[in-house]
């Protein structure tokens, strides 16, 4: 395929460093993405990010974008929200602490339909910064009692024995995801 | 039927596509990407299955203050160079960006973030916050007052000090097209050292991150002018793009 140059180019990216918190992680109401009227499987989602030595990652910022329960997103123009209030803005954000871990309160996305009509199965994407990442890194959630799974066309981009670092296990009231940066378990991560 | 692996694309750091426009993942004169940098290429998500929607971020309202950082604390103002950054967020193909979220953070005039983890032994300014918001007006445009950052040690290296810069991080239209980056001072001699900058081989990609002085944005008696322009990722469907 032929190249297409651009007339310009996008700046390049740069470390959020260790002082993220001061600018991005201001407001702990975007830990909840849903409101009381919000249609939906309510889920609490913790997700611990480590990296190549299995040490917590202290000062990551982990940003959540997904479709609400009826798999529409709701920036969509199209969209017939049956969610007038848009009481679900389906955006999360959330600073690690200590140990690593961050929590989100939201609700379970329906199956999306991509440009193409393959149907993908409910997934959360997530957006990674940190300290020590020069360019954010992007990865998915999946669910691991959904039997659609199989069929998904980007998990079958992923090699076989890799797509389980995609799928959150549910562990009591929680679904939980761990986010390896490195090594042993690595978690994929996408090039959009 | 078209086997989906045959849409598989890894890329790696010395994949074409990012040619040196982007920083690597790992780089070891960063020490802090060792340990963090995965090691496994990308994979590549075809833009069709990459969810490439209007995200509608939880942003709350623009506070009146939230794009002057010199008016944040009632009682006084905060010490150093008063400065104003400005500039216009346009895309790949130079379409101007409107409603683009940009937030910003910054150490004070000597160096210090208001941040439990910051030991340098700089004075915090009790009227000096460090952070703040805007959204782009209609042609894209963005403003700030604030006041110029002081350059601070690190641990990364042996007497290593960061050169003076302000964090930003900016909401294009999708996910795609989300970007966090540093804005850097013109002629500042520290950029030579830093490797979050030396990790961009090319000085004209370097030069992407350094504002300019500018004489017209400069109000006398009042403040310096700095225009930062910011070029967003296109998040079009565009086959291949090359990344010079
Ligand atoms: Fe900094």
């Amino acid at each position: 395929m032929r190249a297409v140059r651009k007339p310009l180019i996008a700046i390049p990216s740069q470390t959020v460093g260790p002082y993220l918190h001061i600018g991005l992680d201001t407001e702990p109401l975007h830990g909840r993405m849903y409101g009381p009227e919000t249609p939906g499987e309510r889920l609490v989602l913790r997700i611990r990010v480590t990296d190549g030595a299995g040490n917590p990652v202290p000062d990551a910022l982990i940003e959540l974008w997904q479709a609400d329960a009826a798999g529409e997103y709701v920036g969509r123009p199209d969209h017939d929200n049956p969610d007038p209030g848009h009481s679900f803005r389906g955006w999360g954000r959330r600073a690690t602490n200590d140990d690593g871990w961050c929590e989100f309160e939201t609700i379970r996305p329906g199956a999306t339909t991509a440009p193409d009509g393959r149907r993908l199965s409910s997934h959360i994407s997530v957006c990674l910064f940190a300290r020590g990442l020069l360019r954010h890194l992007f990865t998915r959630i999946y669910f691991e009692d959904d039997p659609t799974l199989a069929d998904d066309p980007v998990l079958a981009l992923v090699p076989e024995d890799r797509r389980a670092t995609l799928v959150a296990r549910r562990d009591g009231d929680a679904w939980i995801f761990p986010l390896r940066l490195q090594g042993a378990g690595e978690t994929v991560f996408f090039d959009l | 039927m078209e086997d989906p692996q045959r849409k598989a694309r890894t890329v790696s750091d010395r994949d074409p596509n990012l040619a040196g426009s982007q920083p690597p993942l790992l780089y070891p004169p960063y020490q802090s990407t060792v340990l963090r940098a995965p090691e496994r290429p990308l994979i590549h998500l075809p833009s069709d299955y990459s969810d490439l929607t209007q995200p509608v971020y939880g942003h709350l309202p623009i506070g009146a203050t939230d794009n002057d950082l010199t008016r944040q604390c009632p009682g006084g103002e905060p010490q150093g160079e008063r400065i104003i950054v400005a500039g216009r967020v346009v895309d790949e193909d130079g379409r101007p960006q409107p409603n683009v979220l940009i937030e910003i953070w910054q150490a004070n005039a000597a160096g210090r973030y208001r941040h439990v983890n910051d030991n340098h032994p700089a004075p915090l300014d009790p009227y000096f916050l460090g952070a703040g918001r805007v959204v782009t007006d209609s042609e894209g445009r963005y403003q700030f007052t604030t006041i110029k950052p002081g350059a601070y040690p690190w641990r990364n290296h042996p007497n290593a000090w960061r050169p003076a810069h302000i964090h930003f991080s900016i909401f294009g239209r999708s996910f795609q097209t989300r970007l966090v980056t540093q804005m850097y001072f013109p002629g500042d001699p520290l950029m030579a050292f830093d490797p979050m900058l030396t990790s961009l081989p090319d000085e004209k990609v370097r030069q992407r991150l350094v504002s300019r002085l500018d004489m017209n944005l400069t109000q006398p008696e009042w403040a310096l002018g700095y225009i930062f322009d910011i070029v967003l990722r296109g998040d079009s469907a565009t086959p291949f793009e090359e990344r010079v």
